[in-house]
């Protein structure tokens, strides 16, 4: 149906957001390439050469870097575990029938609309702080001693808080695709007399799985890139240094910008991987 | 209904859920209860629940002591300028791709999708010196710019789903009865396009409002939004409760109003259209 005319009509009417994107992934892409081969200190001498892979030996070598490394996946992994376990569970509480079902749901929300660097002041000096915070109170109550959360804890607290603004994402959308499950099967898989636990492994969590699997790759796209939870709460010390916050100090606290850029390239090829399975997906949606 | 639900069951059910509920809202409600304490009964152990002196004098200090008026309206127009902005650019291109596909149009989607899980910090430092070279860097014009770009992606999908829905036959009728192809767009498909534009508003707008990691790296005092302003409260005024809450509630308080109408488009939006 479409015309030779519509077409080109077509393609001059993308040419705006294609060009945009083109400028804003390529420009910015090939500076940190560049960077990346070069020993270059914008504070100590500035351009100092072409070092070849030299940075990204280094990055991988540094003694921050394992850390970082094992930091970012106990977080990554701690909440993707977290998120998706109770957010399966919540969801399936909340396509119960009950009263108050709306307001329920917006309560469960919630978190997720509160700022980054809110949700990581108030957690941090409302709940975990050692003197005055809540769960100091709750501890001298219970006649315990109350817990340095960020320094005893550093990880599992920023999992925590993490976690809590990424819970009601993994629940709406388990909830979405829970509620095109369909009824029928459901009913005559306990007319047949299956108990609840085999409805559920048998019936629910296929119908589930492409959900979970969503979740997990754009949460993971998303977790990998933490910034200001971290920024905000230990800056990084007591071993919550990830990838993308020892990048950003390579680069913009030490001005180490080849080092940085070397670690920068490594962070976009980690998100590519996931983002490649991601990507398959959507795709397939997509033809659907 | 061929199950019928015991009342026991559902009220086992509410109880449940409202309890689950409100553990998981209760830091939000904590922090808008404290604002409007006392420093001292913020503090207070065991803690005041509601019965306090209620007080709007943490609000009063807030305003004054750190001009949050501007961090506000730096919130509002970043936010609300780069949205409008990413709007105007990926209408006609959402478009164009949900009415006239060609072989390319999905590796054109993907390839949008993919600039979107491009880290951030991957190209923090060109962005950065570039900003410096443009002399954009704590600007607003600056932050409406990246900000743009990086729901660009986010927006062209969620029109290009939103319009794909909208049938083909209508187009093909209106054309029938002599329609121009001016007139087709402005009368027929402007007024069914215009829910999915609003949602899609809505949602990249609350993106862009709570986004912290170039606003973080990217702006001072000048045109950074609440996002840098409550950073600026990590210490020690951090230590205040009562403030902290009142300006973490005014910082969050639109969002979350917003935010509740858009439920639905969050999913849409956040999962490219891959669950419904």
């Amino acid at each position: 149906m479409a015309t030779l005319h519509s077409r080109s009509a077509a393609r001059a009417m993308m040419a705006p957001a294609v060009f945009l994107l083109l400028v804003w992934m390529l420009v910015p892409l090939t500076m940190t390439l560049w960077f990346s081969f070069k020993r270059y200190l914008p504070l100590r001498g500035g351009d100092l050469g072409w070092t070849g892979f030299d940075n990204y030996v280094r990055f991988v070598t540094s003694s921050a870097f394992w850390p970082s490394v094992q930091a970012t996946l106990l977080i990554v992994g701690g909440v993707l575990l977290i998120t998706v376990l109770v957010g399966v569970l919540l969801a399936l509480l909340l396509d119960q029938p009950m009263w108050g079902q709306g307001v329920v749901r917006i309560l469960v929300i919630a978190p997720f609309f509160v700022m980054p660097t809110v949700s990581a002041l108030v957690w941090k000096n409302m709940f975990m702080d050692p003197v005055n915070g809540l769960f100091a109170h709750l501890s001298k109550f219970f006649g315990l001693a109350p817990l340095e959360w960020l320094s005893q804890a550093p990880l599992f607290s920023i999992t925590l808080i993490v976690s809590w603004q990424w819970l009601p994402f993994a629940t709406l959308i388990l909830l979405t695709a829970l509620q095109s499950l369909d009824r029928e099967q459901l009913e005559a898989g306990e007319m047949d007399g299956a108990p609840p636990l085999a409805r559920f492994l048998h019936i629910v969590l296929p119908h589930l799985a492409q959900a979970i699997t969503i979740v997990v790759l754009i949460q993971t796209i998303f977790l990998l890139s933490i910034f200001a939870e971290i920024f905000v709460t230990t800056q990084g010390s007591f071993g919550t240094r990830t990838l993308t916050y020892l990048i950003f100090q390579r680069v913009l606290e030490s001005q180490n910008v080849g080092l940085g850029s070397a670690g920068g390239v490594y962070a976009i090829i980690l998100a590519n991987i996931v983002a490649l399975f991601l990507m398959r997906i959507v795709g397939r949606n997509l033809d659907a | 209904m061929a199950r019928a639900v015991t009342h026991q069951r559902k009220t086992l059910n509410t109880a449940i859920a409202w309890g689950i509920g409100l553990l998981i809202f209760f830091p939000v409600l904590w922090t808008i209860l404290t604002s409007f304490k006392t420093e001292a009964q913020a503090i207070a152990d065991p803690p005041v629940f509601f019965f306090f002196d209620w007080t709007l004098e943490n609000y009063a200090v807030v305003q004054e002591r750190s001009d949050y008026m501007r961090y506000l309206l730096n919130s509002v127009i970043i936010a609300g300028v780069s949205t409008v902005l990413g709007i105007v650019v990926a209408v006609p291109a959402a478009w164009s791709m949900a009415f006239v596909p060609s072989r390319r149009t999905k590796d054109i989607l993907l390839w949008m999708l993919s600039t979107k899980m491009l880290p951030a910090v991957g190209v923090l430092y060109p962005i950065y010196l570039i900003f410096i070279e443009l002399e954009l860097l704590d600007t607003r014009t600056g932050l409406v710019i990246v900000m743009m770009l990086i729901n660009l992606p986010i927006i062209v999908w969620m029109l290009y789903t939103y319009f794909r829905e909208i049938p083909g036959e209508i187009l093909e009728a209106a054309r029938m009865d002599g329609a121009s192809l001016r007139e087709e767009i402005l009368y027929v498909l402007t007024p069914m396009a215009v829910p999915g534009i609003a949602s899609t508003l809505l949602l990249n707008f609350i993106l862009a409002w709570n986004e912290a990691f170039w606003t973080l790296n990217l702006t001072a005092a000048k045109a950074g939004p609440l996002t840098a302003f409550i950073a600026s409260y990590s210490s020690p005024e951090g230590l205040f409760y009562a403030k902290l809450s009142a300006a973490s509630t005014m910082a969050i308080a639109p969002i979350l109003i917003l935010g509740w109408f858009s439920q639905k488009q969050l999913v849409r939006g956040l999962t490219f259209g891959a669950v419904k």
